[in-house]
């Protein structure tokens, strides 16, 4: 009896049971949960009646190319500011690097929600209106360390001799920067990109709180039908996005090789 | 001025890290056509040099000449010198062609040409048809050679080579030294080659240039660095060698291991101490005879595939001895040289030197320290005083919370009865040290000198 729990606890396998019961009840239940009702009506009979009413209403679609136009929009944003800063950040040989790195990062470890009001506060505060470009602010500055991290970490990784190789072979600094340091920290670029592209789509709190309720983003639509019991509904609409995001990470990784290791993934 | 016969003019060089001193007062000239290599254990310098030359960094001291243009603050896209890295440094993004193209597409060099070009330099290092491959699925020998395809393709003045063949198999490593020495005839362009494998740099280069510790030792032929050692380290550094400590004792007469041999050195002065080198297949080898300048008995021998290596145990020393008959261990032996074949350096230094200040009768710093000595009374308390330790009264303990300050062994050259190792304290001045105990390059010790052997003396305002 004894010599079989001893047996149990000692073989190595045994120690994941706990971590595949938890991903199985949370992660892997509640996703074929989302497929099984998103197939379903009313009734719990078999319908693709979901996705007809997502493709029939135009409101919905206009939401959906809205969102991933305000994902696209703060991505790239994110990029433009993100990429300078990070490679400021490797090239100064600046003592505290890393601390200013940290200091970057630190507003993540504050809930998104308390970010969130606060920057309400401060755009009433400055009498600036909310809306469109409130909400591009508060998602950029919610995800631009998301950017910033991955980059960094690819440019700190950056072998210094592939710049030399280049000078060395006759590039000024500028053709350094664009034929040598930019396509080799494409990866950390790349994961960048997925980690803001695919929360900004889902997000929801922050275009409720940064438009007072007047954007709405996909992610608010898929809460409002949830919350208002139309659960084959919402099941559906979060499939389709799960889709976009699962496609975005696809095409990512497939430029993405996996031997130069872009940041975090 | 005779400026122009020179490709490379390196005056008065020096470069520090902060307040390390990597290199001191470098002077290297280098004729267009040159091989030169460098050549230097790690950490002498020979990289920062090249680094130097190729504009990576700036001296701190001195100037750079490069066909005559001085060059030593421009940046590196603009010398007319190209480099091939010791990690080959290829982009991994470009292909094979891409990456050789890319010094020429940056001069906006019409496509064919660069075409041409670029199947030229394939050509030239044996890789043709490799141009569409990935950089990362080539072997290291094939990177090796498009690394050197990429420098070449510009057409440089100076081809700076880092350790190129560092990273290669030992067979792959003596076809590649064929193939460089056959594309430096061929190209004829200037060829700066920085190794730490004195092999390599006598099958290679035209002109050596041994480097240790940021100061250039010696540069010579090949011939004349094996043959002509200017000091005990470029012949411990330079193949194998017997070297000993010895006594001029007058022109043409040395003595050590307890006999006077005829050489052909003069100019040392009588009685003087001197360090004598004698390459091992330089001894003459033989049954025990009247012809013996010194005998001794075979404690080793080891068959090397041309030769027999072995040790004979004469006087109390040990020497090396190569030669193609063999003897077997225990087997009395007698040994002779040739008057041109012992090789007579002026000894650096004899004892110890440091500079320090008395602090009271019995003790004196030096070294970042304070030791306990024998009473001073002829000097005042606080003067500045030279202190004198000989070689084989500094103690080593393995321990190192057992010395007074501490110290990595940072060479160790074999002196035939002892060794005699140079040791770098945490306080940055270099101890020197005789002993019989064997120790290993890089070993932590610490370092203790006792009151009866450290000899005070007043330095003499000048």
């Amino acid at each position: 009896m004894f010599g079989t729990i001893r047996l149990f606890l000692s073989s190595r396998k045994s120690w994941t049971i706990p971590y595949v019961i938890f991903s199985a009840v949370f992660v892997i239940l509640p996703l074929l949960l989302i497929v099984v009702y998103a197939f379903m009506d009313d009734a719990g009979h078999f319908t693709l009646g979901n996705f007809a009413k997502f493709f029939a209403h135009p409101e919905a679609i206009n939401t959906f190319v809205y969102s991933i136009g305000v994902a696209i929009i703060t991505t790239v944003v994110c990029i433009l500011l993100g990429y300078p800063a990070a490679y400021i950040l490797t090239q100064t040989r600046m003592k505290y690097a890393s601390a200013v790195v940290v200091l970057f990062i630190l507003p993540m470890w504050v809930n998104i929600l308390i970010r969130t009001l606060a920057t309400v506060a401060l755009f009433d505060f400055m009498n600036m209106p909310l809306g469109e470009g409130a909400l591009i602010f508060g998602m950029v500055y919610n995800f631009l360390p998301f950017m910033i991290y991955p980059i960094y970490n690819t440019l700190q990784k950056l072998d210094k001799s592939y710049v030399e190789a280049a000078q060395d072979l006759g590039a000024n600094p500028v053709q350094v920067f664009l034929k040598a340091v930019l396509p080799l920290s494409m990866p950390g670029i790349v994961s960048g990109i997925l980690m803001v592209f695919m929360p900004t789509i889902s997000t929801f709190a922050i275009a409720e709180l940064l438009t007072m309720n007047n954007i709405k983003l996909f992610g608010t639509t898929i809460q409002e039908n949830i919350n208002n019991s139309m659960w084959n509904y919402g099941a559906a609409l979060s499939l389709i996005m799960l889709f976009l995001i699962g496609a975005t990470t696809l095409l990512a990784s497939d430029d993405n090789d996996p031997n130069e290791g872009g940041g975090l993934w | 001025m005779q400026q122009s016969s020179y490709i490379i003019e390196v005056n008065g060089v020096s470069k520090f890290f902060g307040d390390k001193m990597v290199l001191d007062n470098i002077n290297l000239y280098v004729k267009k056509g040159e091989f030169v290599t460098v050549l230097g254990p790690s950490g002498c310098g020979k990289t920062t040099l090249l680094r130097l030359i190729a504009g990576f960094q700036t001296a701190s001291e001195g100037e750079i000449k490069i066909a005559g243009k001085e060059i030593t603050q421009t940046p590196p896209h603009k010398r007319p010198v190209n480099t091939v890295f010791q990690k080959y440094a290829l982009f991994p993004h470009l292909n094979v062609f891409d990456n050789i193209a890319f010094g020429l597409k940056l001069k906006k060099i019409p496509k064919q040409i660069i075409g041409k070009k670029v199947k030229a330099a394939l050509r030239m290092v044996g890789m043709t048809d490799y141009e569409y491959r990935d950089v990362n699925s080539l072997s290291g020998g094939q990177q090796q050679r498009v690394a050197i395809a990429r420098a070449i393709v510009n057409e440089p003045e100076v081809l700076l080579l880092d350790e190129p063949l560092a990273a290669l198999d030992l067979k792959m490593r003596k076809d590649m030294q064929m193939e460089l020495k056959e594309m430096h005839k061929t190209l004829g362009i200037t060829f700066v080659y920085v190794t730490h494998d004195q092999e390599e740099a006598l099958t290679l280069s035209d002109t050596i240039v041994v480097m240790s510790e940021g100061k250039i030792q010696q540069i010579g032929t090949p011939v004349d660095i094996y043959n002509e050692p200017i000091n005990s380290f470029v012949a411990d550094f330079i193949g194998e060698s017997n070297i000993l400590n010895g006594i001029m004792v007058k022109d043409k007469l040395v003595r050590f291991a307890g006999v006077e041999f005829e050489c052909v050195d003069e100019g040392f002065g009588e009685n003087m101490p001197v360090d004598v080198v004698v390459r091992p297949e330089d001894w003459y080898i033989f049954p025990d005879s009247d012809a013996s300048q010194i005998s001794g008995v075979v404690t080793s021998s080891i068959f090397k595939g041309v030769h027999y290596e072995m040790v004979v145990n004469a006087n109390g020393y040990e020497f090396i001895v190569q030669d193609y008959h063999h003897f077997a261990v225990g087997e009395r032996v007698g040994l002779l040289v040739k008057p041109f074949d012992i090789h007579i350096m002026k000894k650096e230094r004899v004892c110890n030197t440091f500079e320090g200040e008395l602090v009271d009768e019995t003790h004196v710093d030096f070294l970042g320290c304070t030791f306990e000595c024998l009473p001073v009374t002829t000097i005042a308390p606080g003067a500045k005083v030279q202190v004198h330790v000989d070689f084989k009264d500094v103690i080593l303990q393995d321990n190192e919370e057992d010395g007074t300050l501490t110290g990595d062994v940072c060479f160790i050259l074999y002196k035939g009865d002892h060794y005699h190792l140079t040791v770098a304290s945490d306080w940055g001045e270099d101890i020197f040290v005789d002993t019989d105990d064997v120790w290993d390059n890089g070993d932590h010790v610490g370092i203790t000198i006792l009151p009866e052997s450290i000899k005070v003396t007043q330095v003499v305002e000048s």
